[in-house]
């Protein structure tokens, strides 16, 4: 009975072959972690700095609070 | 100052469509894009309701969290704001947003043809100079600035839709529902402007009088 090597070049190939095949069975963590994004763009001014209040933020929101209150008609018919 | 809110009375809106038409008009919004719509149930059936529909102005809004340029933003009075400066049209927050606020003026484009986002900005304007001219054309007039409130609940004929401070908001709906009275049975004009506690009335005279 006569035993047959495989060449050492054909092993090789397989032993490659195997490996890169193996490889796909490794776990790669796969979670996302999220993070919580920033603002990135141009800086706003708040309402009651910019226009007619120049920075009174007690006038405003005076003036916005009547506005509001005013949109109940059972006010206005008292 | 607490967060700026819409509400909508269901009861109330009559899908007259003024609210629209003065958002277009007072923004000049571009061609193609509502940042206001009434959206209308069981239309011509007795008992139909409309609502006037636009952003939230969401407490955790979607469409931060999606923004790839992070382009959003949030006042101190809780209106979502973004800079279109920065927005690449990707379309996500039109995805991510419940209530189709977002919209672009190309309308579904390919990715980077259709357009910088347009949304409702509650009336304050955007990220450039209050009152100037590139505020105007981006992002329409700012008159949370003027102290004023958004013009589509300003204008709203049958009050339907109430602007402002959460608070006030709700203790005018709070006080509206309570003078409305009755129950299910209540539609129309009476759940609307109230009535409904004189009906309840009548009919406890009525079933007194049948008893006696």
């Amino acid at each position: 009975m006569s035993t047959r090597i495989l060449n050492p070049r054909a092993l090789a190939v397989l032993a490659v072959t195997a490996l890169l095949g193996l490889s796909a069975c490794s776990e790669v963590p796969q979670v996302t972690v999220y993070e919580q994004g920033q603002y990135r763009g141009k800086t706003d001014t708040r309402p009651w700095e910019g226009g007619e209040f120049k920075g009174d933020r007690a006038a405003w929101e005076k003036a916005l609070k009547e506005r509001a209150r005013g949109q109940n008609e059972y006010n206005r018919i008292q | 100052m607490g967060r700026m809110k819409f509400l909508c009375d269901a009861e109330r809106c009559i899908e007259c469509n003024g609210c629209v038409t003065a958002c277009k008009n007072e923004h000049e919004v571009p061609w193609g894009v509502n940042r206001r719509r009434v959206v209308t149930m069981n239309d011509g059936v007795p008992g139909e309701r409309s609502i006037s529909v636009a952003c939230m102005h969401c407490s955790d809004a979607p469409c931060m969290a999606v923004c790839p340029t992070d382009c959003f933003y949030k006042t101190e009075d809780g209106v979502v704001l973004h800079d279109k400066d920065k927005c690449i049209g990707c379309g996500y927050c039109f995805f991510a947003c419940p209530f189709g606020a977002p919209q672009f003026p190309n309308g579904p484009a390919a990715f980077g043809a259709r357009g910088k986002m347009d949304k409702c900005t509650f009336c304050a304007g955007g990220p450039e100079e209050t009152g100037s001219a590139a505020e105007y054309e981006k992002y329409g007039s700012n008159r949370l600035a003027q102290g004023k409130l958004p013009l589509c609940a300003e204008m709203c004929s049958t009050k339907a839709l109430i602007a402002g401070d959460a608070d006030v908001v709700a203790n005018i709906f709070r006080e509206r529902v309570l003078r409305r009275g009755g129950g299910a049975e209540v539609w129309g004009w009476d759940a609307a402007y109230g009535g409904g506690e004189r009906k309840q009335e009548r009919k406890q005279e009525r079933k007194r009088e049948g008893q006696s």
